[in-house]
């Protein structure tokens, strides 16, 4: 039996903990109700209209969104374009092609991408990709694509379409390993049941493995786009920052993240405001993917594990 | 064509294929490691990691206060998430099966994902704007703090869960009480996990850019007091990449390198030396699965 002294102990330290913790957390969350505060001069003064605003002029003071979730979701619908196959190749290359003793360091090595600063991301892409894709890849996609009004204009290489790029290889790390977990909690015996059907390779992966986990590679899609949503340095230093709505690739752009970045240091009032009001929606925006995509890779990773855990 | 050497055929150009994603993916990685040090390299010397950024590009300048005070954000960061972590971390896992732990937990990992410019713009409301601390070390580290505190609770968590139930039952059985058992039994046996997960999140706000933008803002001098701006290394190289003066861009280069130095090592160091035991590897991995890989 407890004595009174330790099970008192026992409490106090419970709830302490738990004060500390979730007390912490509560903060946070609440921090959100104050950037609510600080953005409200410019959710009264504009209003939904906020959200089809063309424009963004310090000077008569008017501010929209528009421009910027239109970079946002151009942006990231480049990056999901790119980095979504690949993604699924080293996906299906890691769980179910690599020889066993290159799977680990492998893993490894493709989640050292992520391991990168952006700010060096945004720095490398500036000097390397930037020339790379402004001599060869624009000039290559002009030549059959040009008449289309996405790739209107000059090969500049400071344009939506390397920041998609960059983005694209960011995400790349993300969307792989979490596919590359799905597809190994596929059981065995799914695969199995293919290949004794006389199924190649090939084939036991799309049957088996691929249809079967569909749900948590898509949900690895979405957490991907969650995080080319809010990707802010190396976006803010390729995409040439320009305020306006164009369809056009090679045309610079600005997205929710970069618009932020670009104008804190001397935002101040009504601008001031405005950039919190964008970054609660891009909040809100990144909210809701996770949650989605919490919903889709939760479906097919059930396990929590098993040992452990209180008593 | 026959039908089995076509299908084999598929087959072939399929496992090809994969394969070259793979490639592919990694020409990017191996591409800024050379081009960081090949570029970066130059640059360093006793002189360049001990003198201030004066930002002129003149002769003897460095970037030594960027180098202060990405430690120095590090260090109070590290101060106040570690223990806010670990403390929810030991909650989640030890007390956390009932509702209050379920929840909690679900807003932890939903705080893991948040883009970090906006947990940059949660200090700033809070410490920049309503403390009116202004732009400073301590509102840096404010931010860098909240993200460090959902990887280390979600390590810590993983890590405890690890640990066996008979330990938990062995040292009741002896009549110690819970909150020593969770102490000297159950943290002392999760500790690698513990541990590899606080390196991590370490090298993960190390290299973090735009909250830092948005709260610690930047200096030129020397500076480490909690209540002024103060530099760091993400964002020297942010000011200075596209620099036309060549001494500045030199500057940035150098900063990338101890940068992704520092970022690497730790993530090399901990796969090395931390992750050897099975359980440890299990845990990272868990953990970087549930935080999608924020890193």
């Amino acid at each position: 039996m407890f004595s009174w002294r330790s099970s008192g102990a026992d409490k106090f330290f419970e709830y302490g903990v738990m004060a500390i913790g979730l007390s912490t957390l509560v903060l946070v969350w609440g921090l959100v109700l104050m950037m609510v505060n600080d953005a409200s001069p410019s959710i009264d003064r504009f209003g939904l209209g906020f959200f089809i605003g063309m424009q963004w002029n310090p000077n008569t003071e008017i501010f929209g969104a528009l421009p910027f979730i239109f970079g946002t979701l151009l942006t990231s619908g480049i990056a999901i374009l790119i980095g979504v196959p690949l993604s699924i190749g080293i996906a299906v290359y890691l769980s179910e092609l690599a020889p066993p003793w290159v799977r680990q360091p492998l893993s490894f090595v493709v989640e050292l991408l992520a391991a990168v600063p952006s700010v060096i991301y945004g720095l490398w892409a500036m000097y390397a990709l930037r020339p790379f894709i402004a001599q060869s890849v624009e000039p290559f996609f002009m030549s059959f694509l040009g008449w289309t009004p996405l790739f209107q204009g000059n090969a500049v290489g400071l344009d939506k379409f390397t920041a998609g790029v960059i983005l694209a290889i960011m995400i790349i790390p993300t969307i792989a390993s979490v596919s590359k977990e799905t597809m190994r909690a596929v059981p065995d015996s799914q695969r199995e049941a293919a290949l004794s059907l006389g199924a190649t390779r090939y084939e036991t992966t799309r049957i088996a493995v691929l249809s079967y986990a569909r749900s948590g590679i898509f949900g690895a899609c979405i957490l991907g786009l969650g995080r080319a949503l809010g990707e802010t340095m190396a976006v803010t230093m390729t995409i040439g920052n320009a305020n306006s709505i164009s369809w056009s690739l090679l045309d610079p752009g600005q997205t929710m993240s970069s618009l932020i970045a670009n104008n804190w240091g001397e935002a101040q009032g009504l601008q001031l405001s405005a950039l919190i009001e964008i970054g609660l929606v891009l909040f809100i925006v990144a909210l809701i993917v996770n949650l989605f995509a919490r919903l889709m890779v939760g479906r097919i990773m059930r396990a929590v594990p098993a040992t452990g855990g209180g008593l | 064509m026959n039908i089995f050497a076509y299908r084999r055929m598929k087959n072939q150009l399929a496992s090809f294929a994969a394969l070259a994603c793979v490639v592919l993916a990694l020409i990017p990685l191996v591409y800024i490691l050379v081009m960081v040090v090949k570029t970066g390299a130059p640059a360093i010397s006793w002189e360049f990691l001990t003198s201030r950024t004066v930002g002129t590009g003149g002769p003897g300048e460095g970037i030594g206060n960027a180098i202060l005070g990405t430690l120095l954000l590090v260090f109070y960061a590290t101060l106040m998430g570690l223990p806010v972590g670990l403390l929810t971390g030991i909650y989640v896992s030890e007390y956390g099966n009932n509702k209050v732990g379920y929840t909690g937990r679900f807003f932890n990992d939903l705080l893991a994902n948040f883009p970090s410019i906006v947990i940059g713009l949660l200090a700033y409301a809070l410490v920049v704007n309503f403390l009116r601390f202004g732009f400073s070390l301590f509102a840096g580290s404010v931010a860098l703090a909240i993200i460090m505190i959902p990887i280390v609770s979600n390590t810590t968590e993983e890590a405890l869960r690890m640990v066996p139930n008979s330990l938990r039952e062995g040292a009741l059985a002896l009549g110690v009480p819970r909150w020593k058992t969770v102490l000297k039994v159950i943290l002392v046996n999760g500790k690698g996990g513990v541990i590899t997960g606080v390196l991590l999140s370490v090298a993960r706000i190390a290299g973090e850019t735009a909250p830092l933008l948005l709260t610690a803002f930047y200096s030129s001098y020397w500076s480490s007091s909690l209540g002024e701006p103060v530099a760091s290394l993400p964002l020297t190289i942010f000011r200075n990449f596209n620099s036309p003066s060549k001494e500045l861009l030199q500057q940035a280069w150098g900063a990338a390198l101890i940068l992704i130095l520092i970022v690497l090592s730790i993530n090399i160091g901990v796969r090395l030396f931390l992750g050897n035991r099975s359980g440890k590897k299990k845990v990272v991995k868990n953990w970087k699965r549930r935080l999608s890989l924020r890193t």
